[in-house]
Order: structure tokens, then sequence, then C-alpha cells
């Protein structure tokens, strides 16, 4: 990793010392941290997200909210997962908390107000995924039009979509697959070989 | 058959009349003024701007009056991906343009939907307008584009103009010389 900010390298503010100070705020409600090439991530319960956003946006300095996205594990249990990128421009480093929305609970706590960009990154999890973000000011659909029924980028949603009608505003209607969906397969074949093609998907 | 009688009234402008059918005539008009509505969605409305800038000149066929109105347009080309979202504002734009229109589908997207066969995307924008010309490629080259108009300007040619612009007329004058 390279430190843009020479000051930071003295404080080692991502030192797993420093996180400890996380640890210990979250106490028995952190679920599990790991470290892959000098990220770490936290697993955390739902309930302590807002508290640990605070935290680290206020005592360790991750000013700087990139990115929130979440997962569908169709077929687990809990099915979703949110994953919210932290970075601090001080330190130069990302931090990264995961956690587990179950299908029922559906809706986690907003982080709007601790950082404004996750504004539209939880109106777009609401749009594709369906999640819902208590207390957000303004949890519309961003992507889609509102009154769209369907939540696109849940496993069980078909890639061709499906028909869906709102008069004056906007329809749908599933796409012809033809054989499909074409992918493309990894190789360092020919351009012609790796082009996307109608493939069953089990191959 | 009616017969034919001189038309020349006055020696002095004789050389200078010429003679041809209104057909014709309305549709060589048209055809050389085919004044475009830029519907650039996507990356096709890149190469449609190529078209239109001074190495392509879409200027020779007559079609570089590019009007952000549509009550000022004849041909639409739609140049890339029409998503659902988009699909309505597109027809609505289009019912805008006064007749006689045309419409270019410009791209494989804006003609099938291209590689996008997702929830999200209309699969062809004949699929809400009726559409003169199918313009191949992803994005499909300048030259491309040129062609597709230059096949407009074709099909125009052959175009009924009158009789389908004022049918009205045309049954009177049908009726007069009965």
């Amino acid at each position: 990793m390279t430190r843009r900010y020479p000051e930071a390298e003295s404080e080692t503010m991502t030192s797993p010392e420093t996180l400890d100070s996380l640890n210990r705020l979250l106490g028995p409600a952190l679920k599990s941290r790991t470290e892959f090439r000098d990220e770490t991530t936290f697993t955390i319960a739902p309930e302590n997200l807002r508290e640990a956003a605070k935290f680290c946006r206020d005592e360790l300095s991750f000013d700087y909210l990139i990115d929130i996205s979440s997962v569908d594990n169709f077929g687990e249990e809990p099915r979703f997962e949110i994953v919210y990128e932290l970075y601090s421009m001080k330190l130069a480093a990302h931090l990264r908390f995961k956690l587990a929305v179950s299908e029922e609970a559906g809706a986690v706590d907003t982080i709007s107000d601790i950082w404004p960009t996750a504004n539209w990154h939880e109106r777009e999890i609401f749009d594709m995924m369906g999640i819902r973000f208590n207390n957000h000011p303004d949890l519309r659909r961003i992507l889609m039009w509102d009154g769209y029924p369907f939540f696109p980028l849940r496993k069980d949603f078909p890639l061709e979509g499906l028909p869906s009608e709102m008069p004056d505003v906007a329809f749908t209607e599933a796409a012809p697959m033809e054989g499909g969906p074409f992918v493309t397969m990894p190789s360092t074949a020919t351009t012609k070989d790796r082009e996307p093609r109608a493939r069953p998907p089990e191959l | 058959m009616p017969e034919t009688r001189p038309a020349a009234y006055d020696s002095k402008i004789e050389g200078n009349v010429v003679f041809t059918r209104l057909d014709a005539a309305m549709n060589w008009t048209r055809k050389n003024s085919l004044w475009p509505m830029p519907m650039g969605l996507a990356c096709c409305a890149i190469e449609l701007m190529a078209t239109a800038a001074s190495r392509f000149d879409i200027a020779r066929f007559g079609s570089e009056v590019m009007r952000f109105s549509p009550r000022q347009c004849d041909v639409m080309i739609v140049a890339g991906t029409v998503t659902y979202k988009m699909a309505l504002a597109v027809k609505r734009i289009w019912e805008q343009m006064p007749e006689p229109k045309w419409c270019i589908a410009m791209g494989a997207c804006a003609s099938s939907g291209g590689m996008y066969r997702s929830y999200a995307v209309l699969q062809g924008i004949d699929q809400l307008l009726p559409v003169d010309v199918y313009v191949s490629g992803c994005p499909p080259r300048p030259e491309a584009l040129l062609e597709g108009l230059m096949r407009l300007q074709n099909k125009i040619e052959g175009e009924r103009s009158f009789v389908a612009q004022k049918p009205a007329l045309v049954r009177e004058l049908d009726e007069a010389l009965a």
C-alpha cells in the first residue's frame, strides 16, 4: 500500500492495534475480523452499524465512504449481505464493514446522516435489491422508476426480465434469450473463441 | 390520355422552365434537406457527432441542421441504447415531430437491443416507432450512417408524397377532372 501522507507513517493508525479500539467498542457484537492484503474487514451486527460508523468517522478518521454494495446469497440464511467500504484520506487506508440482513428483517439503519454520500448508495441498494433503510430521508428508486414492481439484482429475478406495465410511465417485457445468456469464457484463446455466445448457465 | 399543349407562355423565360412530376419535386426537396433529431442515447451518439463534424460532414447530404426541437425535425436518428425508462420519452419526442417524418435506427441497440438482452433495455426501437432504415454496427462508423442516410434518401425518392400528403385535394382534383 502506498502512503501519500508521510506523517501518517508515524501514527500507524491502520495497524491492528489501532483498530483494536474498534474491537473494544463493539465487544461481543463483533462477529469476525479478517485481514487480507493490509485491509481489515469487520463483520458486525446490523444494530451496531451506526455506532461503529460514527466511531470510525470521528475517532479513526475514516472520512470517506467509497461505496456500499449488497450481496444476495440466495438460498442461504441470512439471505442478504451489505458491504461498506471506508477510506481514510489521512491514513490512506481502507476499512470494510460487512453485515448480514435476513429477508424477514429486510432493513438496516441508514448512515446517510453520517456520510451524506450514502444517500444515493442506499437508494440504489433499495432499488436493485429491495433492502430498506430505516430513517433514510428520501428512499425512492434511483435507476428504475417509481412503481416498478421487481428488484432486478436479486438472484431469483431472471436476467431477461419480467413484464410490467405502468401506463404513460414505462413498461417492460421479457427479452428474448435466444438460447442465451450470452457469456464470455475466460481464456487466453483468440477473440473469436472468447466472444460472448449462448451458453447454458451450467457450463 | 390528356392532350398535350405547348405550355410556354413567354419566350424570354421559356428556357428556364422545367417540367417534372409534383411528387418528384417534393421528394427532391425533402430528401436533400433532412433535418435530423439527434436522439443520442449512448456511444452511437459519438459516431453521430463525428458524422456531423468536418471529416465526414453530413452537410454534404443536406442534413447538417441538427435540431434539438422535435418540431423542426424530419428524421429521428435513434443513436444508442433505449432503456425502458427512456422508451416512452423517445416515443413522445417522435410524436412531437411534424409529418412527414422518418426514423433511422442507428446501431445494434436501437435496432434490436444489441448485446443488452436484459430486463432494462427495449429490444429494438421498432417496437415503439416505425423505422425506415436500420444501420448495423456497434457502433456503426460514420460512413455506415451516411450510407443509411443515402438509403433513406432513395426511399424518399420513391414515395408518393402528394397523394399521401393531400388526399382531400387529390380527391377534389380527380372529381373535377372526371
